[in-house]
């Protein structure tokens, strides 16, 4: 039984379809693509075929205009299966998001009817080896040639790069002016001057193909610029707010998903002559690990509401607040599933350890707990400050 | 190329209970399902229909909430929905069920092929199909796994047998039953869904099929379950323990004394 949250009908139909391709079409191959390290193609084509590719999509680009809360159940749905496969999915979410911010009229006919119906993938282009948590270290730079910028630098870590077709990155257009200084654009795969490099071996979201950006004298026309020149950083910053949900929304899934499986370990499980699940020791754990997962799903799906409402300028505080304690969340709960299924747990026989392997990327990217401390920190001061000046 | 698939809303198999007493099945919160064979229907004719164009009707014989079957059918892709139902077709043996769906189908116009599940999850008899099409007096080719070639006037299929298969050419229109080597169905899709939602499942009843009262129902049923049991629970055997030598002439005195040997 899970707590009733108002979905609507057509909220439910996606929990319901995303859960059909989950069990159905990714447990029988997630065990395969973690292993082999390859991307799931033959499930993104799955997502495809069942419009989930675009749940937040507006419906006029082609999509079911479900907003930032559609893309959070079909992602917890999913990532209960497997938290790595259903990253080509989030991850294109998080790639679009600057073209349904900051694109024009335009930009998003040309670019998001594609990438609604699945047909093509998206990538988000911000990280650089010396800009993590502090964009604007990036060296990547966008420099305006006639009606062309001309790209050079390297992007890494790109989650789904290589395997996406559209690409919004981040580039100085104007170095001297710091964080006013950075620009937003849209770059396809197979544009002169784009190349992959490495790709990275992981911990975990082992399906998820994470790559190296190479621009080398990249000419991009002035057409592919994101909103303003300059304004690079406020769609960066739009952007995950925006986004963050979903990460929040793949760490719960992977929770939950990790619940089940301790629960149903422990029924079965006899030592002593008894189930585990009749311990107390295991009680407890049991019951701490669903209630922070049903307290993480609350605290979520209001953020999500509340960005979807769209009453709120900001909505920086709110989505910290939950990839934050969803993320932190499903790290204890996938660790105390490990052990409560004891050696099992930590065998590949079972599907926990790799589920708490993918898990803690949630509290990395998208900026570290850490970082997300101080996003809702600064949010709390100024709030404070507002009301008492 | 339109095309017609025949389902049939059977009871969830995977958690199936039998009542002891009566030996009938407990249909209390049991879920109904599209009889999984008939996935495999459903995915031919859409794949058929996204080819070649056309539509697929989905058709079933069944009470008023086999709709939801066919609903099901929509969300995976066919274009409309056919619900025969009529109290009068209760009770119906597989000879009956031919003959209402076929005396169905020739209200439809224009259809190329009709596809079938090879059998239903819970009558398994794997005859209604071929009972279509000998009263529709069109040919059939059962257990299909592959369509080969499909043109204007004919098509060529794979029938799967246990040794590999044959090779079968047939005019159309042609029955198929299909097996689930022949495809892998798709999952109902979000667009699907809300089509289904909003469908108009077509209802039709005896009289506007124009059936024979005869035919259909208890009456037109030859066959009729007499009785149905659970085959008694095996008990287990004697068991012999102790050296081997003495087991072995215990073994031989007890077989000798039950007359085997």
């Amino acid at each position: 039984m899970v707590m009733n949250y108002m979905l609507s009908e057509e909220e439910q139909m996606m929990v319901e379809t995303a859960r059909n391709i989950a069990v159905e079409k990714m447990k029988p191959v997630r065990e395969h693509y973690d292993e082999k390290e390859e991307f799931p193609w033959e499930i993104v084509k799955e997502f495809a075929q069942a419009d989930l590719c675009g749940v937040y999509i507006p419906e006029e680009y082609g999509g079911f205009g479900k907003g930032i809360m559609g893309l959070v159940l079909v992602v917890e749905e999913l990532c209960k299966v497997d938290g790595a496969i259903a990253l080509s999915l989030a991850a294109t979410a998080l790639g679009t998001l600057p073209i349904l911010i900051a694109g024009n009229e335009d930009q998003k006919k040309k670019y998001l009817l594609d990438i609604a119906s699945g047909k093509k993938l998206a990538a988000f282009g911000l990280t650089e080896a010396s800009a993590g948590s502090d964009a604007t270290g990036m060296n990547t730079t966008a420099i305006k040639d006639g009606d062309y910028y001309v790209l050079n630098g390297t992007k890494c870590f790109i989650t789904n790069g290589g395997d996406a077709e559209t690409y919004t990155i981040f580039a100085k257009t104007n170095p001297s002016k710091g964080a006013r200084g950075i620009s937003c654009f849209i770059v396809e795969k197979g544009t002169p001057g784009f190349e992959f490099g490495k790709k990275e071996k992981k911990m975990g979201i082992k399906a998820s193909s994470t790559r190296e950006l190479i621009f080398k004298d990249c000419k991009v026309h002035k057409d592919n610029v994101l909103g303003k020149e300059g304004h690079g950083l406020m769609i960066a910053q739009a952007t995950l707010d925006n986004s963050r949900p979903g990460v929040a929304a793949q760490a719960l899934g992977i929770a939950a998903g990790a619940l089940d499986e301790a629960v149903d370990y422990a029924r079965k499980r006899v030592q002593f002559g008894q189930p585990i699940a009749s311990f107390q020791g295991i009680q407890h754990i049991l019951a701490d690990m669903a209630t922070e997962v049903e307290a993480a799903r609350a605290l979520l799906y209001a953020s999500a509401r509340m960005i979807d409402a769209g009453t709120s300028k900001r909505t920086s505080k709110e989505s910290a607040m939950a990839k934050l304690f969803c993320s932190e969340v499903a790290m204890k709960v996938t660790t105390n599933a490990v052990q409560i299924l004891g050696g099992y747990g930590y065998s590949r026989e079972y599907p926990v350890e790799k589920m708490m392997r993918d898990a803690k990327i949630t509290t990395l990217y998208e900026g570290t707990s850490q970082i997300q401390k101080n996003e809702i920190a600064l949010n709390l001061i100024k709030e404070s400050a507002a009301k008492t000046k | 190329m339109n095309i017609i698939v025949c389902i049939k809303q059977v009871p969830n198999t995977e958690n199936v209970q039998i009542d002891p007493q009566t030996g009938r099945l407990k249909r209390d919160g049991i879920e109904s399902i599209i009889n999984p064979y008939d996935e495999y229907a459903i995915e031919e004719g859409v794949k058929l229909k996204e080819k070649f164009g056309g539509k697929v009707t989905a058709i079933t014989m069944g009470p008023p909430q086999a709709e939801s079957a066919l609903r099901e059918a929509i969300a995976r892709g066919a274009d409309e929905a056919v619900l025969i139902s009529d109290t009068a077709f209760g009770g119906a043996d597989t000879l009956a069920t031919s003959y209402t769906l076929s005396t169905a189908i020739k209200t439809i116009e224009n259809y190329s092929i009709i596809i079938c599940g090879k059998q239903a999850a819970d009558g398994d008899t794997a005859q209604v199909g071929p009972g279509i099409a000998e009263m529709l007096n069109i040919p059939h080719v059962s257990c299909v796994k592959k369509i080969e070639v499909i043109d204007d006037v004919s098509i060529k299929v794979e029938r799967m047998m246990e040794d590999g298969y044959d090779l079968i050419e047939s005019f159309l229109p042609v029955l198929l039953t299909v097996v689930k080597e022949i495809n892998n169905p798709r999952m109902a899709s979000l667009k699907g869904k809300m089509l289904a939602k909003k469908a108009i499942i077509k209802s039709l009843d005896a009289i506007s099929i124009g059936a024979d009262i005869k035919k259909i129902g208890l009456n037109g049923s030859p066959t009729q379950i007499v009785n149905i049991f659970n085959p008694p629970q095996r008990t287990g055997g004697e068991k012999f323990v102790g050296q081997a030598k003495d087991i072995a002439a215990n073994i031989v005195k007890r077989l000798s004394d039950l007359g085997v040997i």
